[in-house]
C-alpha cells in the first residue's frame, strides 16, 4: 500500500489549479478526450470483445471484453461514446440502454466463474432516458448490475475516466477500489438537469456544479473514491501520458489486491468481500441523536 | 374491508380546517376522485382504505398511513428515529441553504427523514419494515434513507426475519450529491447479504416510484408487488418527452405497464395488501407451511427460535436489541 498513499499524498499537495467545478466538467465530455477503447488499446493486449445480453440487443455504449492487463487476463468493462455525431449514433452518446447493463451483469459473471479480475472505466453523462429503455426495465438493469458486483468473488477495480453521470455510472463501479481522473467528475445528476429542476433554468448548471461537489477533489475528501489521479494536463491534450498514469495505478492497486486476497481461496475471497461491504456501508453524512 | 383510519385514529390524516385552525365548514368533507371525478365523501373515502369505491383509484398514503394499514395494531416499533440528516455539501440553491430546507421540511412533516422503519407484525408474523415518506422532499434516497435501511437489514437478517419495502421517491436527495447515489451501493449491498441468508424482501411499489430507489434496492426484491396505477419508472417522464421529443404511450409507466413488460410479479389492490404479504411470508418462513397444524399461526417452533431476538411486544425496545447491530 505504501505507495498507493506516497502518490495520494503528492497528488492532494498539488499546487492548485484555477479551474472551476463547470470547467471540469466541460473537460471531463471533452469528445477527444480518451474513452474506454482508448484505454483498451493503450493499456491491454489480446482483446476480445464479447458482446450482447443474450435476451435482447447488443448495446455500443457500455462495452466489454477479455484482455491480458501486465501479463494476466482480465474482464475489462466501460462505457463509450463516440467523437463525432456518426459514432454517437451508433454508441447512443455513450449512454447505456438495458441490454448494456444485463450485457455487464452477464460477463461479470462469466469473470467470476474464470476468476478473472475486472477492471472498469466510468465514462457516460447517464443511462439512457427513453420509452425502449423504461420499457424493457432501466431501473431494473442497473439494480441488478449493483446486486451482482457487490457481492462479485473477483476484486474489482473501477476508474472514472470522463464524466460519471448518476445510476448509469454506478452500474458498473462498485468495485474494491474506485480511482478517478483529476478532471473527471461523477455526480448523482447532471448540473444541467440539477439546475432545471432547483433553479428552474438549466443555464444555471456552473452554480450547481459548484455546490453538487462533483469533482475529484471533493470526493476524495468526502473519502468517497479511494485515490485521486492528477492529471496536470487535460487528458485530451496528453492521451499517452494520461493512460499511461491510469494504467500504473490500476496495475498498483490490482497488485495490493491480489497479494492480499487469494482469488482461488474461499475464505479469502469472504474477506474480500466484507472490506468492500465495509466500504460502502461506511458512505453516508448523518449524526444520531 | 378494514377501516384502519377508524382504528388507528392516531394516524387520521388532518382535515385542513385542523391544521389552521379555522372552524368553518370543513372543506374536505368532499373530495374529488382525480381519475373518474366521483365526489366521495372523505370518511367513506377513508373506510375504503382511500380507494376510490367508484374507480378504484389508489390514492396516496403517507407512511405512517401506509404502516397503520399494513402493520398489526399497536405492533410497529420505530427503530433509528434519531439519525438526523447533514449537509456535507453545504448545498445552496435558490430556495436557501439545504440546512434550512430540512429544518423546514421537518417542522412540516412532523417527520425527521423521507424513510420511516421499524419492527412490527403483519397478521402476527414479525417482519422489519421500511415505508417512504413522500411528503418529505419528495421521498428523496439520502444518507439517512441509506442508515436507516442498512441498520434495518443488518438486524433482520441477525434475527431472521424477512424485511418488507414499501417504495415511493422521487429520486436521489440531489442535495446530498454523491453521497446520495451511493446510498443506492450501501442498500443494495445490505440486501445482498439478507439474501446470502436465505431472507426474503418484499417490495411494494407505490405510486410515485422513480430513480434511485427504482434502480436499487426496490426492483431487486425477492416478490415486487405494485399497487394499481402506481407510476414506477428509471426516468421521469417529463425528462424522456424532453429528450426523445416522443409522445408517451397512455399507459407508460403504470403498475400495468410494468406488469406487462414483466418487471414486477404483481399488483394488489390496498385492501388485499396485508393478507397478500402475510401469506408471501409464509411461503418464505423457515419451516414448511404445510406441516403446520394451525393455518395462520407463525408460531413453527423453529420460526420462533430465529425470530426471538427481534420479535419482541410492541413495547420491547431495550436498547440492547435496539443496538446490537449498529456501528
Amino acid at each position: 500500500m505504501s505507495t498507493v498513499d506516497t502518490i495520494s499524498e503528492e497528488t492532494v499537495n498539488m499546487p492548485p489549479v484555477n479551474l472551476s467545478p463547470m470547467d471540469r466538467v466541460r473537460l471531463a465530455r471533452d469528445p477527444q478526450r480518451p474513452g474506454t477503447l482508448d484505454y483498451i488499446a493503450e493499456l491491454f493486449s489480446n482483446f476480445v470483445e464479447l458482446h450482447g445480453d443474450r435476451t435482447f440487443g447488443d448495446d455500443g455504449a457500455l462495452i466489454g471484453g477479455l484482455a491480458t492487463f501486465r501479463n494476466r487476463s482480465v474482464l475489462v468493462l466501460g462505457h463509450q461514446g463516440g467523437s463525432n455525431t456518426r459514432e454517437n449514433l451508433a454508441r447512443n452518446f455513450g449512454m447505456p440502454r438495458p441490454e448494456g447493463f444485463r450485457k455487464a451483469r452477464r460477463l461479470m459473471c462469466h469473470a467470476e466463474k474464470f476468476r478473472l479480475p475486472i477492471i472498469a472505466f466510468i465514462d457516460t453523462s447517464g443511462a439512457d432516458p427513453g420509452i425502449g429503455s423504461e420499457e424493457r426495465g432501466q431501473g431494473t438493469a442497473i439494480a441488478e448490475c449493483l446486486l451482482q458486483m457487490v457481492g462479485l468473488r473477483v476484486p474489482i477495480i473501477c476508474v472514472v475516466i470522463g464524466e460519471g453521470g448518476s445510476g448509469g455510472a454506478l452500474a458498473i463501479s462498485l468495485g474494491d477500489r474506485l480511482l478517478m481522473l483529476e478532471n473527471a467528475v461523477y455526480a448523482v445528476a447532471s448540473p444541467e438537469a440539477c439546475a432545471a429542476i432547483l433553479w428552474k433554468d438549466s443555464s444555471f448548471a456552473s452554480e450547481a456544479a459548484e455546490t453538487m461537489r462533483v469533482t475529484a477533489a471533493d470526493l476524495q475528501r468526502f473519502g468517497i473514491i479511494d485515490e485521486l489521479i492528477a492529471e496536470p494536463v487535460p487528458a485530451h491534450e496528453a492521451p499517452r501520458e494520461t493512460i499511461g498514469a491510469v494504467g500504473q495505478r490500476i496495475a498498483a492497486h490490482l497488485e495490493t489486491l491480489l497479494d492480499t486476497f487469494d482469488i482461488s481461496d474461499p475464505e479469502s475471497v469472504e474477506a474480500l468481500l466484507r472490506e468492500r461491504y465495509d466500504k460502502f456501508r461506511a458512505i453516508g453524512a448523518w449524526h444520531e441523536g | 374491508m378494514r377501516t384502519f383510519f377508524q382504528r388507528h385514529s392516531k394516524f387520521r390524516p388532518r382535515s385542513s380546517d385542523e391544521a389552521t385552525g379555522d372552524s368553518a365548514i370543513p372543506e374536505d368533507m368532499w373530495v374529488k376522485c382525480p381519475k373518474c371525478g366521483e365526489l366521495i365523501y372523505s370518511k367513506e373515502l377513508d373506510h375504503n382504505d382511500r380507494v376510490c369505491p367508484k374507480c378504484g383509484h389508489h390514492f396516496r398514503l403517507n407512511a405512517r398511513e401506509r404502516i397503520a394499514l399494513l402493520a398489526d395494531e399497536g405492533s410497529f416499533v420505530e427503530w433509528d428515529a434519531g439519525i438526523q440528516p447533514e449537509d456535507p455539501l453545504e448545498f445552496v440553491d435558490p430556495k436557501g441553504a439545504y440546512a434550512e430546507k430540512l429544518a423546514s421540511t421537518q417542522e412540516k412533516t412532523g417527520e425527521t427523514e423521507s424513510l420511516i422503519s421499524g419492527l412490527g407484525r403483519i397478521e402476527d408474523r414479525p417482519v422489519v419494515i421500511a415505508v417512504a415518506e413522500f411528503a418529505f422532499m419528495g421521498a428523496s434516497m439520502g444518507s439517512v434513507w441509506g442508515e436507516k435501511l442498512a441498520r434495518a437489514i443488518e438486524r433482520a437478517a441477525h434475527d431472521g426475519l424477512p424485511v418488507l419495502t414499501v417504495n415511493a421517491s422521487g429520486g436521489a436527495r440531489m442535495h446530498e450529491g454523491l453521497f446520495s447515489l451511493m446510498q443506492m451501493a450501501k442498500t443494495v449491498a445490505a440486501f445482498d447479504r439478507l439474501g446470502r441468508a436465505r431472507l426474503p424482501h418484499f417490495s411494494v411499489l407505490i405510486d410515485p416510484c422513480y430513480g434511485g430507489v427504482t434502480a436499487s434496492y426496490a426492483t431487486v426484491a425477492d416478490v415486487i408487488l405494485a399497487e394499481p396505477g402506481a407510476l414506477i419508472g428509471f426516468a421521469g417522464q417529463r425528462v424522456i418527452e424532453q429528450v426523445t421529443k416522443q409522445k408517451l404511450p397512455p399507459d407508460f409507466q403504470t403498475a400495468e405497464f410494468l406488469l406487462d413488460h414483466g418487471m414486477i410479479d404483481l399488483i394488489v389492490e390496498r385492501a388485499l395488501l396485508r393478507s397478500t404479504l402475510a401469506t408471501l411470508i409464509d411461503h418464505h418462513a423457515p419451516a414448511p407451511v404445510s406441516f403446520r397444524p394451525e393455518d395462520n399461526g407463525y408460531d413453527a417452533a423453529g420460526a420462533v427460535e430465529l425470530v426471538d431476538a427481534g420479535s419482541g411486544s410492541a413495547g420491547d425496545t431495550s436498547p440492547e436489541h435496539v443496538r446490537h447491530t449498529a456501528s
